[in-house]
């Protein structure tokens, strides 16, 4: 494989572009792997790139039963941020925002991580008052952040409604300069194929079907291409965990809900910075191709079908014209759904499980994206030395046995 | 979209209800005498099946009464909606 440069892109202009080679293999699978890691979405991939990289375990291989990244990672709105209230949630995902700062150099691939900045709008006095609690913490943590009047947020975002005789009138807002977004294909195949050069192998439509134990340890996984045997797996399958565990004989406290989004005809550019809003169920932001990027709340039942219903994405919509008022007449162009693994704590669960050698990372529900570097460098961490780094001891999933919940529903809550 | 049938009102758009989770989770009794893994067990994990599952539906803009329903979870499609308290429409028929 070979690394792009400006040397390589001068190289194949003279050949008309036709003739780069492929960004990873699509290898057999072999009968035996000192790990598997199953789903290859985002935080699977990077597991796998992590797990080559940092500990040296490259005779491993990453199950998709699809296609990589097709998935939540590749139906996600990508906002990226790290302003969580708690200390353990802010030291994980501070830990990833300090990867994505260096991840297009680190894989040599353009993740097309955008540090626009993120704003939480508020709308009554209890938020404003969780904001600026949340935004001390944050700094207390050393995670940038401040809480902005309306008049600022008009500012940097004229087209925005600040009017304050509407039904869910915009107070005030945090804002985290270093939050954004990233190109999330991208992200999927960069760490695909920086896993794939260092020797992982990558096998697509292979879908896991029971997971082997012998006298409480996992010995492999049955696939749709056969037996595949390994003393390590790590399962990364973000809104079918629940189906996984119920494989190797355990419950998770996980439901999987629909999450929708959508967007528009492509635009010229409008907003250049990330808008959220807990209280209406709105996010929005612009893509580089011009089309506003428009994210929905779960619906309230459970769904593996990868599609919600209307009356959510129409409850959406009316906030962003509430916001927006000239957004009214944007039409729409493609709406989709993924599965979000939801938790009662909304915090991950990540680490060790009821059986030896089994690791499961899941429960990112509608906010995982923004996670994917940290997730699976700690995810790692865990599935080489068989024991949760310091940074993901709290996301244990016996703290619902303990007590320990980490009650992230302020700063994440149905927000990405 | 869906129609709903709530038992008391019949059918009804699906914007009028709201889905609250997985049903037939009793309360236990004897809570004093219960471990923390079985209160783990009631409080937080879930059984979230791809396929059949049984829920409770609340008809927030009608009746404002809980029922259940048996839907599955990759079509959406209800197979049925039954009163709290009779068994659900697939036991009844064995
Ligand atoms: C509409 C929407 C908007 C979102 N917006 C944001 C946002 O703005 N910011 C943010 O941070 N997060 C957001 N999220 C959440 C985010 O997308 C996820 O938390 C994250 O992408 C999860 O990544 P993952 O790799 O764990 O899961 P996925 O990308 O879903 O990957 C899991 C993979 O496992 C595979 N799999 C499942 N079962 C099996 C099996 N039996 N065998 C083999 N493979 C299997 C699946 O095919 C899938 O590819 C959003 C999600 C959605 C749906
Ligand atoms: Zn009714």
């Amino acid at each position: 494989m070979s690394k792009y440069s400006i040397f390589s892109l001068l190289r194949n202009a003279v050949s008309y572009h036709e003739n780069w080679g492929a960004a990873w293999r699509s290898p057999e699978p072999k009968k035996e792997y000192d790990a598997l890691i199953i789903g290859g979405g985002g935080h699977g991939l990077a597991t796998a790139y992590y797990l080559a990289k940092e500990h040296g375990m490259t005779n491993i291989a990453v199950l998709e039963k699809g296609w990589i990244g097709g998935g939540n990672t590749g139906r996600n709105t990508t906002i990226v941020r790290s302003n969580y209230l708690w200390d353990e949630s802010a030291h994980l995902y501070e830990k990833s925002m300090k990867l994505w700062e260096g991840l297009s150099q680190d894989l040599n691939y353009n993740v097309m991580f955008s540090q626009r900045g993120v704003y939480n709008l508020g709308h009554n006095l209890q938020d404003m008052r969780d904001i600026q609690r949340r935004v001390n913490a944050n700094r207390l943590n050393g995670i940038d952040g401040h809480v902005v009047s309306p008049q600022e947020i008009k500012q940097a975002i004229p087209e925005i409604n600040i009017d304050q005789g509407c039904r869910y009138p915009i107070l005030g807002a945090s804002f985290q300069p270093r939050g954004g977004v990233a190109r999330h294909d991208a992200v999927a195949w960069g760490f695909a194929r920086g896993a794939d050069m260092r020797g992982v192998d990558i096998i697509q439509n292979c879908e896991v079907t029971a997971i082997n134990q012998q006298d409480g340890a996992v010995t492999g996984v049955e696939t749709t291409r056969g037996t595949i045997n390994a003393k390590k797996v790590g399962v990364v399958v973000a809104g079918h965990c629940s189906v996984l565990a119920e494989m190797a004989g355990f419950r998770m406290p996980i439901e999987s809900h629909p999450l929708q989004a959508l967007v528009s005809e492509p635009i010229k550019p409008v907003i250049n910075t990330v808008i959220m809003s807990n209280a209406v169920h709105g996010y929005i932001s612009q893509s580089d191709k011009g089309d506003l990027v428009i994210g929905a709340g779960i619906d309230s039942y459970t769904g593996y079908g990868q599609r919600g219903s209307f009356p959510t994405v129409e409850h959406t919509v009316a906030a962003i014209c509430e916001m927006f008022p000239m957004f009214r007449r944007v039409r729409m162009n493609r709406q989709w759904g993924g599965i979000v693994d939801t938790t009662p704590d909304a915090c991950p669960i990540i680490g060790n499980t009821p059986v030896k050698g089994l690791y499961f990372n899941c429960g990112w529900g509608t906010g995982g994206f923004k996670a994917t570097p940290g997730s699976g460098w700690v995810f790692a961490h865990n599935v080489a030395n068989g024991e949760p780094h310091e940074l993901n001891r709290a996301f244990a999933l016996d703290r619902f046995t303990t007590g320990f919940l980490i009650d992230e529903h302020g700063a994440a809550g149905v927000a990405h | 979209m869906f129609l709903i049938e709530c038992p008391w009102c019949g059918e009804r758009d699906e914007s009028e209800f709201n889905c609250v989770g997985e049903a037939h989770i009793a309360r236990p009794l004897e809570t004093e005498k219960m471990s923390d893994q079985e209160w783990a067990d009631y409080l937080f994990m879930r059984s979230n099946p791809k396929g059949l599952h049984r829920e409770q539906w609340l008809h927030a803009a009608g009746c404002r009464r809980y029922f259940n329903a048996e839907r599955d979870t990759v079509s959406y499609r209800i197979a049925g909606t039954y009163k709290i308290g009779e068994p659900a429409p697939s036991e009844a028929k064995k």
